[in-house]
């Protein structure tokens, strides 16, 4: 059997009665950026939070099917924190803690056992640069991350995920809160970002999939309606939902 | 090396959660605890004392000679105060606190709040000394009573004890009744006297019963202040200018006096029960009235 | 609008100011008397020695001493149970029907009459555990009396922190207690911190739970060890404004303002916590 990075198979979710995916089964390439696009309530969100469990605490979550990380089922085989540390993820809304931007960056390394002072400073340093924000801060550290801009908020946060040192990294509509010039550098990091993690976009933009994913994956009420090469769904979708969505006709 | 720290943080993990765990269960295994004390010692009166006369006998004589433990007189007692603390702490209380919330002005609003607070503050034991040295002399005087120490002195104290819990519920009440309400009624023309007395109070009224509710809740288990000028008198009250004795007043009086194990002991167990029991009710209703207001 | 409805207002809103003024003045008078009167008790000897003659000279000291063990009994045992409870409910415990039962349950115990926790305490601590009438037996006593109230505290405290937080800890691989220990406890403790000062503010006032489970009529030398008596500023209240005929004024208005601002002492750090804390806050 061929495997990709993630594997997804006729996995369907439900939180109580409601229904949230119903038989998704796809895969993901090692070091890929898939975007996932669709109307709302399409499931885009709950698949991110199924890949990361962070779902499983929502009171009447139930799943079914399975999930493998490089062969080994994430729902069975693995301690949930250690999971999320080689799953980050990267939410709507920027939200730093309420600490110093260095804190905020130190924070994931610290919760897994890093403490000494010079490897933090190496990480913070590092993970600032990948994510575009290190000219900006570096002379301001111990400034409270809550008082930077909401474009600035957002790559520390995807620094902050880089920090842990994740292999898959989870973006959920993060520049939904962005205006257009923190949106392009929040892109350009993605796109750097590439050689390194498999990412996965879920996005209402869908000029945004375009512009930085290579597979693209369309979801409609739950379901997968169809995934492959970017340029592909943008420009001869299979099915006529998608061609639908993608050329603006609805969603 | 990190796998011992993966493996430590595991462990922190468990045990946290257990303790965690284990302080939720103690909290509730104290109120079943509670319960259970007071039902094992408060019905081992019944080994010897039969409960029809227990709750329904006419009369309290815990050292006469057979000892009589009749709740009846205290229960009363206990009625006849708390009534007449309501009747005096509602009206005022809940005309505080439409003042408060709706008519006084900012800087004005802070202060009386602080005042109230203050007063919630004060022990009640306080409260107690300070009726017992000046309103039961007045009491006297102004009823030309042979004591202060009366029901009706007992009721204007605990009516005053009851107001911080009675114009705060009040207060939450007419706060959470929606801006809307109000513009709408004052953009049909009423006077604010017309939108509070047509629109708010009705729209805040499960506020006004949960405030009477916890405020009967909260007077009738005081204890020390009313022990100390309602003149305990163990009999049925015929008049509010008598002296009574509240249930509460009762165990705080006689558990000093009362020999371990003896039915009298029991007795006041026994008195402990039934205002567990008032009390919960009480507040179980409260809950419920909060509850639909939501 | 007519002139007759404005009338109407107008006697309405003097009704509610007589109303606000029959509730507010007395506080202001009752004040008044207690410091004017108590201040001419209040000395260096009253604060320091013991009670001589009957109680009807002397000082406090004793009683003074006696009500700070029993706070300080009283949150050793309260505080860790209390957060750790909320804590559980907050973040830990399923909606289901066992959380419901202790969410009723706590906000009915917080309604019961402290002379009921008083007879507990006596059955419970005194009686069946065999501590005696003892500081141990008092602490605890009052310390259950203070749970409900510490726990709806936090509780509320817990839930003023954003889930944002939680969710961005948990994702980036840190546990559940990492997560409560690191970001949810540092950005609530300032409201579990007042509540609980709040709380023991009123245990420290309370006179019935103590009176058959600590408090001593007369014990002029301080207490050597948790399982003796002793005195303590409320129960000594009582003693000398119903138990002590012939006594000055000025030593029963002295208690009574010693043990007032006590208590104002502490809701005042809790409200200087507070409003520290409030101005600190950026989310």
């Amino acid at each position: 059997m061929k495997t990709g990075k993630l594997d997804i198979h006729n996995v369907s979710i439900a939180y109580g009665e409601k229904k949230a995916l119903q038989g998704i089964t796809f895969e993901i390439q090692d070091k890929e950026i898939l975007a996932v696009i669709g109307p709302a309530n399409s499931g885009k969100t709950s698949l991110l939070r199924t890949l990361n469990r962070l779902n499983e605490n929502k009171s009447g979550f139930k799943i079914s099917g399975s999930i493998h990380l490089d062969g080994v089922d994430i729902y069975k085989d693995i301690a949930v924190s250690s999971l999320r540390k080689r799953i980050g993820m990267i939410f709507a809304l920027p939200n730093p803690l309420p600490l110093s931007i260095y804190d905020n960056i130190a924070y994931g390394p610290r919760m897994h056992g890093k403490r000494k002072k010079s490897d933090l400073d190496q990480i913070v340093e590092k993970t600032l640069k990948s994510a575009f924000l290190w000219d900006e801060v570096k002379d301001r550290l111990n400034l409270q991350a809550l008082k930077l801009s909401g474009g600035q908020q957002q790559r520390l946060c995807i620094a902050r995920t880089l920090a842990v040192e994740p292999e898959v990294i989870l973006y959920d509509e993060p520049c939904s809160g962005l205006d257009p010039i923190s949106t392009a550098k929040v892109e350009e990091a993605m796109v750097e970002l590439k050689s390194v993690y498999t990412q996965i976009l879920v996005t209402n933009n869908t000029k945004q999939a375009a512009r930085v994913s290579d597979r693209t994956a369309f979801f409609l009420t739950g379901e997968l309606i169809e995934i492959d090469v970017t340029e592909k769904i943008f420009t001869v979708p299979n099915d006529p939902r998608t061609e639908g969505y993608v050329s603006g006709r609805f969603g | 090396m990190n796998f011992l720290k993966h493996r430590w943080n595991d462990i922190v993990e468990y045990v946290m959660e257990k303790v965690i765990f284990l302080a939720g269960i103690i909290s509730i295994a104290f109120v079943v605890l509670i319960f259970i004390f007071l039902l094992k010692e408060g019905l081992s009166l019944f080994k010897t004392y039969s409960p029809f006369s227990f709750l329904f006998g006419l009369s309290w004589y815990p050292i006469s000679h057979p000892p009589k433990f009749g709740v009846v007189p205290l229960f009363l007692g206990s009625i006849v105060v708390t009534l007449g603390a309501i009747l005096i702490a509602v009206p005022l209380g809940v005309g505080a606190a439409i003042y408060i919330a709706e008519v006084a002005p900012r800087w004005l609003r802070e202060i009386l709040k602080g005042l109230v607070e203050f007063l919630a503050a004060i022990p009640s034991i306080v409260l107690g000394f300070i009726g017992l040295v000046t309103l039961v002399p007045i009491v006297k005087e102004v009823f030309g009573l042979p004591t202060g120490l009366t029901a009706l002195s007992g009721a204007i104290m605990l009516a005053f004890m009851a107001m911080p819990t009675i114009v705060s519920i009040m207060e939450d009440a007419l706060t959470a009744v929606p801006e809307s309400y109000r513009a709408g009624a004052v953009a049909l023309g009423a006077t604010k006297w017309q939108m509070i007395w047509r629109v708010l109070l009705p729209a805040a009224s499960s506020g006004i019963l949960a405030a009477i509710m916890l405020g009967i809740g909260r007077v009738i288990g005081e204890t020390m202040a009313v022990m100390m000028i309602t003149g305990n008198a163990a009999r049925i009250p015929t008049s509010i200018t008598q002296p009574v004795r509240t249930m509460t007043a009762t165990i705080a009086a006689e558990m000093g006096e009362a020999v371990q194990g003896s039915e009298h002991y029991f007795a006041l167990f026994g008195i402990g029960i039934l205002l567990f029991c008032i009390t919960f009710l009480i507040n179980f209703t409260a809950s419920f009235f909060i509850k639909r207001k939501r | 609008m007519s002139s007759r409805a404005l009338l109407t207002e107008k006697i309405a809103f003097f009704c509610l100011l007589l109303c606000t003024l029959i509730i507010v003045i007395p506080v202001i008078l009752i004040t008044a008397v207690i410091v004017k009167n108590g201040i001419a008790g209040l000395s260096w000897e009253f604060l320091t020695q013991s009670p001589r003659l009957g109680m009807r000279a002397g000082g406090i000291f004793p009683a003074i001493v006696g009500t700070v063990y029993l706070v300080l009994g009283t949150m050793l045992f309260a505080l860790p149970v209390g957060i750790l409870a909320a804590v559980y409910l907050t973040e830990y415990a399923k909606d289901n029907w066992l959380t419901r039962v202790i969410d009723i349950a706590i906000v009915n115990l917080a309604g019961v009459p402290s002379v009921v926790y008083g007879l507990f305490g006596l059955g419970l601590f005194v009686v069946f555990l065999k501590f005696g009438a003892s500081i141990i037996a008092g602490s605890l006593t009052l310390a259950i009396m203070s749970l409900p109230v510490i726990i709806t505290a936090s509780r509320e405290a817990l839930n003023t922190v954003p889930q944002s937080f939680r969710e961005v800890s948990l994702a980036l691989g840190a546990t559940r207690w990492q997560t409560i220990r690191h970001v949810v406890l540092p950005n609530s403790i300032s409201g579990i911190v007042t509540g609980t000062i709040l709380a023991l503010s009123r245990a420290a006032g309370e006179t019935a739970p103590i009176l058959f489970t600590v408090a001593a009529f007369y014990l002029p030398r301080l207490p050597q060890s948790l399982f003796d008596q002793c005195m303590a500023l409320p129960y000594h209240l009582y003693v000398l404004s119903t138990q002590v005929p012939n006594i000055k004024p000025h030593i029963q208005y002295g208690t009574a303002l010693v043990l007032v601002l006590m208590i104002m002492i502490m809701n005042i750090v809790a409200i200087v916590i507070r409003s520290h804390f409030r101005k600190k806050k950026l989310w």
